[in-house]
């Protein structure tokens, strides 16, 4: 008996480190996508090419492969990360490249008018993307960026291979002394289940809180 | 195999990248890379059998329909390592004994099969009504209106998503180290336990990496655009 409250209580600890994880590489995700969906139109070229080199090479190889470069290649020039920033930073540039093109197309939905009449008002460009822009931008995006944050959760449990003990190294490692394969496993994937599930209601929340004011325009055209 | 000769005491030199090093491992990589692409497109080919499978039974029964989107939803939020580990683990507690390529394909091929029947699902439901209905009133079988009627218009709107989740497959693979299939990543980490330098292997799994998805977007593009002219001049 005491040997399952024990694993619960392991699970438990696994299941917070992994929501630690997902929230620090969260709040790097969006800080990556929003900077790099913005520079993406930026009027200097070289910053131009550098989003676009960056967006590609983190969306064109693995998360699992960037956590280890960064983890066991990186020291041998000269950077050295433990494993917990080591994952943070993986997960948020890499997701943070997903991020960046729902970013931009969210950017690009917002209808020219837009533009123009924050230039005719005089708006200085930083003002123009942080009054007018991004807010109408936000809530296009809200959507997909939902599905980037369950795929960021998900991922948080390849940091497993880079010995973080969150909820996957856990079970791994109660699995070698208990054997109760079925059951660890099984309440893992719920446990993921149910975190995911958390994240897409919270996010349909802030959809709903967001787009408030639009409704009036909503209804007022054809569905 | 060739031996692979540690290149320089880590601590005095391991600040640049050793060409020569790198050169000599690259071919067991390469060999590594063809088992990545193996289990690749077998787990692909299941998936899109298993995809079209799960959408026809959504589509046969309203509570076989209510089951497989209670299955889909949570395969679709659950990690794909743990569903491997899974797998690998508890299958042989009841008699099913994997190998680890097996498994990888098999995990692979369920847990892509589900984002497939997605695809599947908004392709179906892009074919007119009037093609239904023009298929009735022909008094085809339910069979010939899926073969002859909406599957093949279905196909030119699957192909590009279908290929996007290809290339989404090939950036998964690397996950099946944890069950010790030896792919590209794994294959590295050898190298590198062996020879205690992880730049060059890493570095080369990770070119690898972008050079074979690259590889893959451009011939999704091509495949694409086959596909839709072919289906533009009927």
């Amino acid at each position: 008996m005491s040997a399952v409250l024990d694993a619960r209580a392991i699970l438990l600890d696994g299941a917070l480190i992994t929501i630690q994880l997902f929230l620090a590489a969260a709040c790097l995700t969006i800080a990556m996508s929003i900077a790099a969906g913005v520079l993406r139109q930026s009027p200097i070229r070289w910053i131009r090419w550098a989003v676009v080199v960056y967006v590609e090479t983190f969306r064109g190889t693995s998360v699992v492969v960037q956590m280890f470069w960064i983890y066991f290649a990186l020291p041998s020039l000269g950077l050295k990360l433990d494993a917990f920033p080591t994952a943070i930073v993986a997960l948020g540039l890499c997701f943070g490249a997903y991020g960046s093109e729902v970013v931009r197309g969210a950017i690009a939905a917002v209808p020219k008018e837009q533009y123009e009449a924050a230039i005719a008002l005089n708006m200085r460009p930083l003002e123009r993307l942080r009054s007018v822009i991004l807010p109408q931008a936000f809530i296009v995006a809200l959507p997909p960026y939902t599905n980037i944050l369950v795929l960021l959760l998900k991922s948080t449990s390849a940091a497993s291979l880079i010995t973080i003990p969150e909820l996957t190294f856990r079970a791994t490692a109660l699995n070698q002394i208990t054997y109760q394969t079925t059951w660890i496993f099984g309440t893992i994937l719920v446990v993921y289940f149910l975190l995911a599930s958390v994240i897409s209601r919270a996010m349909r929340l802030l959809e709903s809180r967001c787009s408030h004011w639009r409704r009036p325009i909503q209804s007022a055209s054809p569905a | 195999m060739q031996p692979l000769a540690p290149a320089h005491p880590v601590g005095i030199s391991g600040m640049s990248f050793d060409w020569s090093f790198a050169l000599g491992i690259l071919p067991a990589l390469l060999r590594a890379a063809l088992i990545t692409v193996v289990v690749t497109i077998l787990s692909f080919g299941l998936a899109l059998v298993g995809g079209l499978v799960l959408v026809l039974l959504r589509r046969a029964h309203p509570i076989a329909s209510r089951i497989v989107g209670g299955v889909v939803e949570f395969i679709r939020n659950t990690p794909l390592l743990v569903q491997i580990l899974f797998l690998y683990l508890v299958l042989p507690e009841h008699g099913i004994v994997l190998t680890s390529f097996q498994t990888g394909v098999l995990a692979m091929g369920i847990h892509y099969s589900v984002y497939l029947s997605e695809v599947y699902r908004a392709a179906i439901d892009a074919v007119p009504r009037g093609q239904w209905e023009a298929a009735r009133a022909l008094n085809f079988t339910t069979f010939s209106t899926y073969a002859y009627v909406v599957l093949p218009q279905a196909v030119p709107v699957v192909v590009p998503s279908a290929g996007n989740i290809l290339v989404y497959m090939f950036k998964d693979s690397p996950l099946l180290a944890a069950i010790s299939l030896v792919e590209l990543v794994f294959t590295a980490q050898n190298i590198a336990a062996e020879t205690f330098n992880y730049l060059e292997p890493m570095t080369l799994v990770g070119l690898i990496f972008l050079a074979m998805g690259l590889a893959s977007a451009q011939l999704v593009r091509m495949v694409e655009r086959h596909v839709g002219s072919r289906w533009m001049k009927r």
